[in-house]
């Protein structure tokens, strides 16, 4: 029976530790002056609404999003819509949403911030009046912030006002990700139509060579065109297998044997277990193409390009070589950075930004080069990435 | 045995097998025919390779040692191992493979779209592959013991460097044709001696094992107990022999009756020709037309005991996680289907030779009866039936072979766990994160040889087989084939089914409970285990509807349209 008191004692005593502890640890709030705090809590409400509003005027996240925006005015109902319908109503009195996008319709003509009076049959509808301010992106209207309150003041109108403007600058910040997504896949629909003029023109008179002399290998180099320009026009998924990636690069290959002959070596290491991994649509075929033309450009010799790829652990390591004549180091990071006008190599920019982009920083193309030394580009890939999906 | 060429074929496995990782079998060729070539991995050479990371310490050496002590219940060890193929092509293999995962864990993450489910799968993965490479390296330890006298850990430490050095390295990844290529050394190794050693049966007679006598010393046999042991005498028999016996000391010659014995290690015991063989207590004494029937292993309830571990080794296989990758390289679902069928002869073909060890062993080294050493079977079976030169080549072939056997399963299932550990576990990503991670994941195994028993090395991958039967294979079932599957019903059911039979497992290797009557529960816990994790994520996830993971039919689509209709490109979530 003692042992139980004991039990219970050290259980309270302990108990009573961590409430003075919990206590002093809150109290260091209390170092903060008034102003400071609401300073805090003001940037800490608008940040916690700001990755919902990020994500553009769609109802899951303008719930969220909403849900802060309230506790930053202090109203007892907001609403958020977007150019057609409410896309969120926090609060009390939602069987006033259906008339939001009636009173919303002259926000949207005017841009401007209106104030409205509302009547309710409802006596506990804590909604009398409503405050309406435009939600802008580019100088263009696409949403309204609908803060309702018991009374309308001028506090009111001005702090939504000004709500709404932060608002719009989050809004501007998710065009602005949306515009550079959007860059990037007209980048690859580009690099997709970028079979260069002079490989179809040189394609094409290896290929005529042949028909004379030896229409069958003529015939198969007409299949192969055929099939490469295929693939490389392909218009569905931004993802393919390593295995249909390199049967492009095989065929192409095909292409620049028929015009240099005995001159281009290739050596290929596959292995056969990474043949089925998920790559980004068009990530090697460059590359290639890159060695082939910095391999063989300048030269009388033959030249040599290697391509492996190899398994390792849960990621997949290919490497493309030639011992050409090399790139510009300093040119070559100018290109990786993005810097326009800058030509070295072709699409290097392009790929290893959409290698980032999918598998995260870690993963860009690596390029070891100097001017007349060759060049080697190694990409890792991870064998499987959520969301990556050929 | 003489040790000097044991000793030499370890050595050159071990060394072949590092020289081969280091300089690497690659398919080196010109343009003109690589893509043809590299794309048609023939079914073949798939299979050999799967047969080759496959066949592990417990079938070389596990199988022969559990028939020899127990008899043909055993034999659906084997069986199991097999039919858990086939299991695996008619369920799981084809939608996994256009899931696009690569491990359990990405299975997991694909499927659910959930951290909760990634992070349970990956510590089951983990404690399957940490299970299943502990009596790898235990068997290491036992063939070295045995080859040479050496202690028990320096096979297991030999075993966990040359693999641990050949996976940093790079080399022995999982290639495909170093492994295609172990699975017919160990074939050789393992049927070669059969011929050899069923001429000298017959050459001696050809006696039967149907008498209803018990095991005789088939000459005049010294036993050296290295650990104290405990074994049961049927029949009283004279011996002669210095040590401690029955708390004694002993030295010289004596009448040992009826009845339970102990003795303790380094005692040396002498028995005359035909004396019947004593059995340690962890075996059943049975006579030898007794050992020939079903039921009679000397478990409390043999029933249950073969339909628990029917459905481990089934189920069980699918869980591992390096075999399911094998089948990614096959091209198309065709030759998936015959990978299958070939995989199914190969391993057919290797599990008819363990069972000639284990009766031989009956007839020719029924001393291992009594000092438990069972496993020991394979590898002194030859040296024992042939005298001079030839049993001792092919005595060294079988311990090369099982070490063949230890080393390529240990670098499947290490790349694997290395993967799990570093991306899952340690968020280490890139070369260092692999190396790191796989110095973990060999040290964990190693530790643990110090830690356990001597349980015998099939029975541990039973049990490894018993945990992924319960937890991963309810998750890949299930998660294939209904919609209805939520990610709180995932998370219970393999919590739920995985738990009991780890602990179970656990607690069998570590203790032991042999004689009581909830022994067999503990040892064998897949018959209700698996239906218990399979119940619980069903009924879970039926009482918890809303979490079903958003986009589930787009993965459904993803899972079981051919890839050539042409869906897939669309379904993006």
């Amino acid at each position: 029976m003692t042992a139980m008191w004991t039990a219970g004692a050290i259980l309270l005593a302990g108990l009573a530790v961590v409430i003075t502890l919990w206590r002093t640890s809150r109290a260091r709030n209390d170092f903060l002056t008034h102003e400071q705090r609401i300073t805090f809590e003001t940037l800490h409400t608008a940040w916690s609404a700001a990755p919902p509003l990020r994500a553009g005027l769609v109802p899951e996240a303008a719930k969220k999003s909403a849900k802060h925006l309230r506790t930053l005015l202090g109203t007892p109902a907001l609403a958020l819509t977007d150019e057609t319908e409410v896309v969120a109503w926090e609060g009390d009195g939602d069987h006033h949403a259906a008339e939001a996008m009636g009173l919303a319709a002259d926000v949207f003509d005017t841009g401007r911030t209106r104030a409205f009076d509302i009547t309710c049959s409802a006596t506990d509808c804590p909604v009398h009046t409503a405050v309406l301010a435009p939600l802008t992106v580019e100088g263009r209207v696409v949403g309204v912030l609908a803060a309702y309150s018991r009374e309308a003041s001028a506090g009111l109108v001005r702090a939504t006002n000004e709500v709404a403007r932060w608002a719009s600058g989050q809004l501007e910040l998710a065009e602005l990700d949306r515009s550079r997504t959007r860059l990037v896949e007209a980048e690859v629909r580009a690099l997709r139509a970028q079979i260069s003029p002079h490989f179809i023109y040189n394609s094409l008179s290896a290929i005529a060579s042949y028909v004379r002399t030896d229409p069958e290998r003529a015939r198969t180099l007409l299949l192969d065109f055929a099939d490469f320009t295929r693939y490389s026009f392909r218009r569905a998924g931004d993802f393919t297998t390593l295995s249909e990636e390199l049967k492009s690069i095989d065929q192409y290959l095909a292409l620049e044997r028929a015009r240099f002959g005995e001159r281009l070596k290739v050596t290929l290491q596959i292995a056969p277990e990474v043949l089925p991994v998920t790559v980004p649509f068009l990530c090697l075929q460059p590359l290639v193409e890159n060695a082939v033309r910095h391999g063989m450009e300048g030269k009388v010799g033959p030249g040599h390009i290697s391509i492996l790829a190899a398994d390792a652990g849960e990621e997949a390591h290919i490497t493309i070589e030639d011992d050409g004549i090399g790139m510009d180091p300093d040119a070559l990071r100018r290109t990786l950075a993005g810097q326009v006008g800058a030509t070295a190599g072709i699409g290097l920019g392009n790929i290893d930004e959409r290698l980032r982009r999918c598998y995260g920083d870690d993963y860009g193309l690596v390029v070891e080069t100097a001017q007349g030394l060759g060049t080697k580009i190694s990409v890792r890939v991870p064998k499987y990435q959520a969301g990556v999906h050929a | 045995m003489s040790s000097t060429y044991g000793i030499i074929a370890v050595l050159v496995v071990a060394v072949g097998t590092m020289l081969v990782g280091t300089y690497g079998l690659r398919i080196s060729r010109t343009t003109s025919d690589f893509f043809v070539a590299s794309r048609t991995v023939s079914p073949w050479w798939n299979a050999s390779a799967i047969g080759g990371e496959y066949l592990s310490a417990a079938s070389f050496v596990g199988i022969a040692g559990l028939i020899f002590a127990h008899g043909p219940d055993m034999l659906w060890f084997p069986v199991g191992y097999t039919a858990g193929y086939l299991v695996l092509l008619a369920l799981v293999a084809a939608p996994l493979r256009r899931s696009g995962a690569y491990t359990l864990p990405d299975f997991a993450e694909a499927r659910f779209a959930s951290p909760a489910v990634r992070a349970v799968a990956s510590v089951f993965a983990l404690g399957i592959g940490w299970l299943y490479l502990l009596p790898q390296l235990q068997g290491a330890g036992l063939t070295l013991h045995t080859v040479t006298g050496a202690p028990d850990w320096v096979g297991a430490l030999v075993v966990a460097v040359v693999v641990t050095t050949n996976v940093i390295s790079g080399g022995m990844r999982s290639i495909t044709f170093v492994q295609a290529f172990q699975y017919w050394l160990k074939l050789t190794a393992i049927a070669v001696p059969v011929v050899f050693l069923v001429m000298a049966w017959h050459a001696h007679g050809a006696r039967d094992l149907t008498g209803p006598e018990f095991p005789e010393f088939p000459k005049q046999t010294t036993v050296t107990f290295d650990s104290d042991t405990a074994f049961r005498v049927e029949r009283a028999t004279p011996y002669n022999g210095s040590g401690r016996v029955d708390g004694q000391r002993v030295d010289g010659g004596a009448e040992m009756p009826v009845g339970d014995h102990t003795v303790a290690a380094g005692t040396r015991l002498t028995f005359p020709q035909g004396a019947a063989v004593p059995h340690v207590r962890s075996i059943p004494s049975n006579t030898n037309d007794m050992w020939a029937l079903p039921m009679r292993g000397g478990e409390q309830f043999p029933l249950y005991a073969v339909y628990s571990l029917i459905i481990a080794t089934f189920l069980g296989t699918m869980g591992l996680p390096h075999v399911i990758v094998r089948f990614y390289t096959n091209p198309n679902g065709r030759a998936a289907r015959r990978t299958t069928l070939i995989v199914l002869g190969l391993l057919g073909v290797f599990y008819l030779m363990p069972p000639i060890y284990g009766a031989l062993g009956r007839l020719y080294t029924p001393e291992l009866l009594m000092t438990g050493d069972t496993d020991a079977v394979v590898l002194v079976l030859p040296s024992r039936m042939i005298d001079g030169l030839g049993g001792q080549l092919l005595g060294a072939l079988v311990a090369g072979g099982a070490f063949a056997a230890f080393l390529s399963t240990s670098s499947g299932l290490m790349v694997s766990l290395a993967g799990v550990l570093s991306r899952d576990v340690l968020r280490l990503r890139g070369v260092r994160g692999f190396r790191v991670s796989t110095v973990l994941a060999v040290l964990v195994p190693l530790g643990m040889t110090w830690l356990v028993g001597r349980v015998p090395v099939a029975d541990m991958v039973g049990l490894a087989f018993a945990v992924a039967a319960s937890s991963l294979c309810p998750l890949l079932v299930l998660g294939i084939w209904s919609t209805r599957i939520t990610t709180t019903g995932a998370v219970a059911g393999m919590l739920a089914g995985g738990l009991p039979a780890l602990v179970a497992g656990l607690v069998t290797i570590s203790a032991g409970s042999r004689g009581e009557w909830f022994h067999v529960f503990l040892a064998r816990p897949a018959a209700w285990t698996v239906p218990l994790g399979f119940v619980v994520m069903y009924v879970v996830s039926l009482l918890t509807p809303r979490k079903v993971p958003p986009g589930v039919n787009h993965v459904m689509v993803r899972l079981h349209a051919p890839e050539n209709l042409g869906l897939r490109s669309q379904d993006r979530l």
